[in-house]
């Protein structure tokens, strides 16, 4: 379970950059929860996820992961028990080494002098021919030469290799072509129900927001201005969602992409 | 010029491009695989060089080559130190350091700039003595290095394929990739440099105790040096390579440069240019390939410039 108390960052205080990125919000994710997020440029989603993360320290409120106050461990800590993808599929990996090394990383088997053993590497192999993307026999060339939806799928795994409390999604499809977006993300479907991993996506396709999981968050400017779930959540259509955002944020929807996944 | 002094003096350039080689394969580890410029590299090979001679010359060959290693690695801790946890900018922690080891090192020689080994066992002493009945005699020096470059070639190909050693590749290569496998970069940042030190200091010391003796200059210009030996060894082994034939690059690289530079000296170059040189090598090595890539585009612009001044 994933908690969010009264949290608040604002970055640049006092300066005329100010910018109040998450203004008190308070949020609470049970286990197995699929939350979809929407919301303009700017509107503070990316920085929820620096938040649960720990990339900055709160200016207030506190954050409780799995029951523990995590609110400040360090982020390195924390990263035990989540798991995160970014849009940029580079993020994720490191290019100059090989898939099994960064499989290694990510499954931080025994101690520090510790090798990969023969189990170990049977092992991702048997996780890589999940993917389907013939890796599990490439495993020792460098990450580098993978394209970007090959690269996003090998970070779905190492995020996912010890099931994370929490599974963070950060437009993660965005960059990939559209047939491979497709792909990862009917990967990251049956990775994430299979291991019944608590997962948030901020996805900038409004369908694909309705689509996945069991609720949907929109913010705006920082705040968390609707949250959905259950039978009202089942019969939204895009344009409810638009309409919503009007009614809610008192402006309509300016974001180009986002109208663009209306049109679709 | 006869074949024997050829022979000797290509033996004496691969005696020094090992020696050296060491702090090649100290870049290796903190350039290459850590992405991190460490310019403490002169004043911590000095360091190792000063330590080595010290306790050598108090009668401990042996002991001197782990007390140069130590010293190497307690300069690459603080240098780590500044960097990770002081909020010093990485190449700044390096000359901060660099310029604080001179006084380091002229403190413990006792405010002398230069130290005497002619008396002093060393461990190439050593080996002579223990070679000297043997056809290898006159090899003794050369046996002795191949040994130790050897043994710091297996030790590092095994170090980077540990879980550490990963951890600290993939510091250089994409540290956000680190902190989200609940590793912390500042870890494998100081353990990385702590070792390549290591090696930069036990480098230092076999060259005093090679040339018997000790000068505080005697740094002076490595990181250069050894950047355009580990630049040289990148041209015969290239980047995507394992890792092991990579390092032995690095050392082909190291004794590549002395032998070229042996080869420049006996062509009257004055020995003074060596440090000339080896800044051109890594001008050349970095900036080739990037100007490469720019001239296209200065020809098409020059090009350009001329067309709009015919109009």
């Amino acid at each position: 379970m994933l908690e969010l108390k009264n949290v608040c960052k604002t970055f640049h205080a006092g300066t005329p950059d100010e910018k109040k990125a998450l203004i008190d919000i308070s949020l609470k994710i049970e286990d197995g929860d699929f939350v979809s997020i929407i919301g303009a440029n700017g509107a503070g989603k990316s920085t929820l996820f620096n938040a649960i993360c720990g990339s900055f320290v709160l200016d207030s409120g506190s954050i409780y992961l799995g029951g523990k106050n995590v609110t400040m461990v360090p982020e390195h800590q924390r990263a035990r028990q989540i798991g995160r993808l970014f849009q940029d599929p580079m993020r994720g990996s490191a290019p100059d080494m090989s898939i099994e090394e960064n499989l290694a990383l990510a499954a931080g088997n025994g101690g520090w002098l510790s090798r990969v053993s023969a189990a170990d590497k049977k092992a991702f192999r048997d996780r890589l021919s999940l993917l389907d993307m013939g890796l599990e026999d490439r495993m020792r060339q460098p990450v580098g030469l993978l394209s970007g939806g090959q690269r996003q799928a090998l970070t779905l795994l190492m995020a996912t290799y010890h099931v994370p409390k929490v599974l963070l999604l950060d437009e993660h499809t965005a960059a990939l072509d559209p047939g491979t977006a497709e792909k990862v993300l009917a990967l990251t479907r049956s990775i994430v129900e299979e291991n019944h991993i608590t997962c948030l996506m901020i996805t900038h396709n409004m369908q694909s927001a309705l689509d996945l999981g069991n609720r949907t968050l929109m913010m705006d400017r920082g705040r968390v201005i609707y949250d959905v779930t259950g039978e009202e959540r089942a019969s939204l259509t895009i344009n409810d969602l638009t309409d919503k955002f009007r009614q809610l944020s008192g402006r309509a929807l300016d974001n180009d992409r986002m109208l663009l996944g209306v049109a679709e | 010029m006869t074949i024997d002094k050829i022979l000797a003096l290509g033996q004496t350039a691969m005696e020094l491009g090992l020696i050296n080689s060491l702090t090649v394969l100290s870049l290796f580890l903190s350039y290459s695989m850590l992405n991190v410029c460490d310019l403490s590299t002169d004043g911590c090979y000095t360091l190792g060089a000063a330590v080595g001679a010290l306790v050598a010359i108090a009668g401990y060959p042996w002991l001197s080559l782990p007390a140069a290693m130590l010293a190497g690695m307690i300069s690459g801790f603080v240098t780590a130190t500044l960097q990770t946890r002081m909020g010093v900018q990485s190449l700044l922690a390096g000359i901060v350091v660099n310029t604080a080891l001179y006084s380091v090192n002229m403190a413990l020689t006792g405010n002398k700039a230069t130290l005497s080994m002619n008396k002093t066992t060393t461990i190439f002493s050593m080996a002579k003595n223990l070679l000297k009945e043997t056809p290898l005699g006159g090899q003794s020096t050369l046996i002795v290095m191949l040994i130790v470059v050897a043994l710091v070639i297996v030790f590092l190909c095994f170090f980077l394929k540990t879980k550490l050693g990963l951890a600290i590749r993939a510091t250089g290569s994409n540290a956000d990739m680190v902190r989200s496998s609940s590793i912390n970069p500042t870890f494998t940042t100081t353990v990385g440099l702590c070792v390549s030190n290591a090696f930069t200091g036990l480098s230092g010391c076999l060259m005093a105790q090679q040339a018997k003796s000790f000068d505080i200059n005697m740094g002076s210009g490595m990181v250069t040096v050894a950047l355009a030996s580990l630049l040289i060894g990148g041209v015969f082994v290239a980047k995507h390579k394992p890792i092991p034939l990579r390092a032995v690059g690095a050392v082909l690289g190291a004794v590549i440069f002395r032998i070229v530079y042996a080869l420049a000296l006996r062509f009257n170059m004055p020995a003074f240019m060596l440090k000339a040189v080896s800044s051109i090598i890594v001008v050349l090595a970095i900036s080739g390939p990037y100007l490469r890539k720019q001239l296209p585009l200065m020809i098409r612009r020059w090009k350009a410039s001329r067309e709009g001044r015919n109009a």
